[in-house]
């Protein structure tokens, strides 16, 4: 059983956030997600949401998007209750959050330059070299420029998501969302990506929400941590604040101990059991 | 008993349940077609990838299949002495059924497993959730363009699979077996109706074939599981689906075109 902070759900981070979420419980299925989940995430401020792989991270984030509604509970953005919108309202919203998805997921069939005017084209009537000098500012920030030409087949992980980053930014959103943005990364691309979070956020005074399990390079550039398990956030606080925690489960999070509260075997009938039965149970 | 019953009835619920599923799609779909008003090049842009890409199995096909209908049609006649009517039999084999159904069926196999594949892939790799986090709705962007351009495109390769075939014929049948020419053309235009015949096949029953053909692609695409496995699944099912529902619709359109009860 898990340790339950004595601050959830009575001390938020600030008392004008961007994102409110409030008694928040979602299931899919029988599988109970989120269990009553409060958070508040502060404006202007990088935010991450950790935890163990398969807590519904991704989920919160879909949620938040509008693209999937809660079974109870509010969920505001900007003051604006996202699941009771209609689909224009929605859409409305939506381009004022920009989505960097754990794939990246560009357009196959369009360049890099392309990809990145995409948002451009479809929601503004800029004329063509305006929509082009904006494309290569937003790729320059991104280091990428040079790859415009470029097909998102011919680019590595790392620089698809930096592609992705920049077609996120091209609408200037008042926040981002990133899945798992470290997720599968080399070493210089991993750092590149940390950076250019974190430049990104205060550079053009973003809200960015991190969704990840790599806690050294989250916990390196947010304001703010969630520790989210089996449904409810188990403690919140500054990255320094979980780190000197009590909690032996933030503790063997936060330090990836392989030994603690959380296990490594999922859970199954005694292993002498099953090995004799003969049959799968 | 009961247990059999219960899986019965839950199949038919689920059956139901996707064919209603289905049908929404199609709304959406249709509704989303005046966007393209605005976005011609969209369109063009699905009727090379469905339509011309298509080509070359079209003409190869129908060529094919209009020397094996010369041949034939040639061994049955020529012991009743009625060769010079091969041009009526190759034409109206070819303009009432052949070339609507195996068009509607390669097309099929060659590009509606291909638009399931691309959206069942584009679901897969999240590019669909990414286009509606952009406040960017799929249906009309990507949807709609691969929809009309198939219906477009179908009536169009039918009436090409149609003339090639017919073209096959003439090689075997005059140039090959020494068929006369001119009574291969003359019994054909004799015989050929222009709306009973062209326009019931070439036309109502390949936008029929193109209509359901294109549909069944892109909601199998839609619908389909986000893993390799659920879109391997789809495009099987979408070429399954599409062959039977063509031949099936043929029955019925050669009955109402053609029959006479």
């Amino acid at each position: 059983m898990l340790a339950i902070s004595t601050r959830l759900n009575t001390a938020l981070p600030c008392d004008d956030p961007l994102v409110t979420v409030h008694r928040l419980s979602f299931s899919r299925g029988e599988h109970r997600i989120f269990r009553e989940v409060d958070l508040a995430i502060p404006r202007g401020k990088v935010t991450a949401i950790m935890g163990p792989s398969g807590t519904g991270k991704t989920t919160l984030l879909r949620l938040i998007g509008g693209q999937i509604r809660p079974d109870a509970g509010r969920i505001e953005v900007d003051g604006i209750c996202v699941h009771q919108l209609d689909r224009k309202d929605l859409y409305q919203l939506r381009k004022r959050m920009g989505v960097l998805f754990q794939s990246g997921a560009l357009f196959t069939d369009l360049s890099v330059f392309d990809n990145v005017a995409f948002p451009l084209r479809e929601h503004t009537r800029l004329p063509e070299p305006l929509i082009r000098t904006l494309v290569l500012m937003k790729l320059e920030a991104v280091g990428l420029r040079g790859a415009h030409a470029l097909m998102p087949a011919q680019l590595s992980g790392g620089m698809a998501r930096r592609v992705a980053l920049a077609r996120a930014i091209a609408l200037d959103p008042m926040m981002i969302l990133y899945d798992e943005p470290f997720a599968g990364q080399d070493p210089i691309s991993m750092s590149v990506l940390v950076q250019l979070i974190r430049t990104l956020n205060d550079a053009l005074g973003l809200t960015s929400i991190i969704v990840s399990h790599d806690v050294k390079e989250t916990a390196a550039i947010a304001d703010y941590l969630y520790l989210i398990s089996d449904g409810q956030v188990v403690e919140h606080g500054t990255p320094e604040d979980l780190s000197r925690s009590a909690s032996p489960w933030v503790d063997q999070f936060m330090h990836a101990l392989p030994d603690g509260p959380m296990s490594f075997h999922y859970p199954a009938p005694p292993y002498d059991t099953d090995l004799l039965a003969g049959t799968p149970t | 008993m009961m247990a059999l019953l219960a899986e019965l009835g839950r199949f038919v619920l689920d059956r139901l349940a996707r064919l209603g599923r289905a049908n929404l799609f199609l709304l959406q779909l249709l509704r989303a077609l005046s966007f393209l008003f605005g976005r011609p090049g969209l369109l063009v842009k699905q009727l090379h990838a469905v339509g011309v890409l298509s080509l070359p199995i079209i003409l190869v096909s129908g060529l094919f299949v209009g020397m094996v209908l010369g041949l034939q049609g040639y061994a049955n006649l020529v012991d009743f002495g009625a060769t010079s009517s091969l041009g009526t039999v190759v034409a109206l084999s070819l303009i009432r059924e052949l070339g609507p159904v195996l068009t509607a069926l390669l097309y099929a196999g060659r590009a509606g497993s291909a638009l399931t594949a691309e959206i069942g892939l584009m679901r897969a790799t999240e590019q669909l959730a990414s286009m509606q986090m952009m406040a960017v709705d799929p249906f009309p962007r990507v949807l709609a363009p691969r929809f009309l351009a198939g219906c477009i495109a179908v009536p169009l390769l039918t009436g090409i699979f149609t003339a090639t075939g017919i073209l096959g014929g003439y090689l075997v049948a005059v140039v090959q077996l020494g068929v006369d020419g001119g009574s291969f053309w003359a019994q054909m235009q004799a015989k050929v109706q222009l709306f009973a015949d062209v326009a019931n096949g070439v036309l109502i029953k390949s936008a029929v074939f193109g209509l359901v053909a294109n549909w069944i692609a892109l909601f199998e695409g839609y619908q389909a599981e986000p893993t390799s496995e659920g879109v391997s699944l789809a495009t099987t099912r979408t070429v399954v689906d599409t062959s039977l529902a063509v031949l099936g619709l043929d029955f019925l359109l050669t009955a109402l075109m053609f029959g006479e009860w």
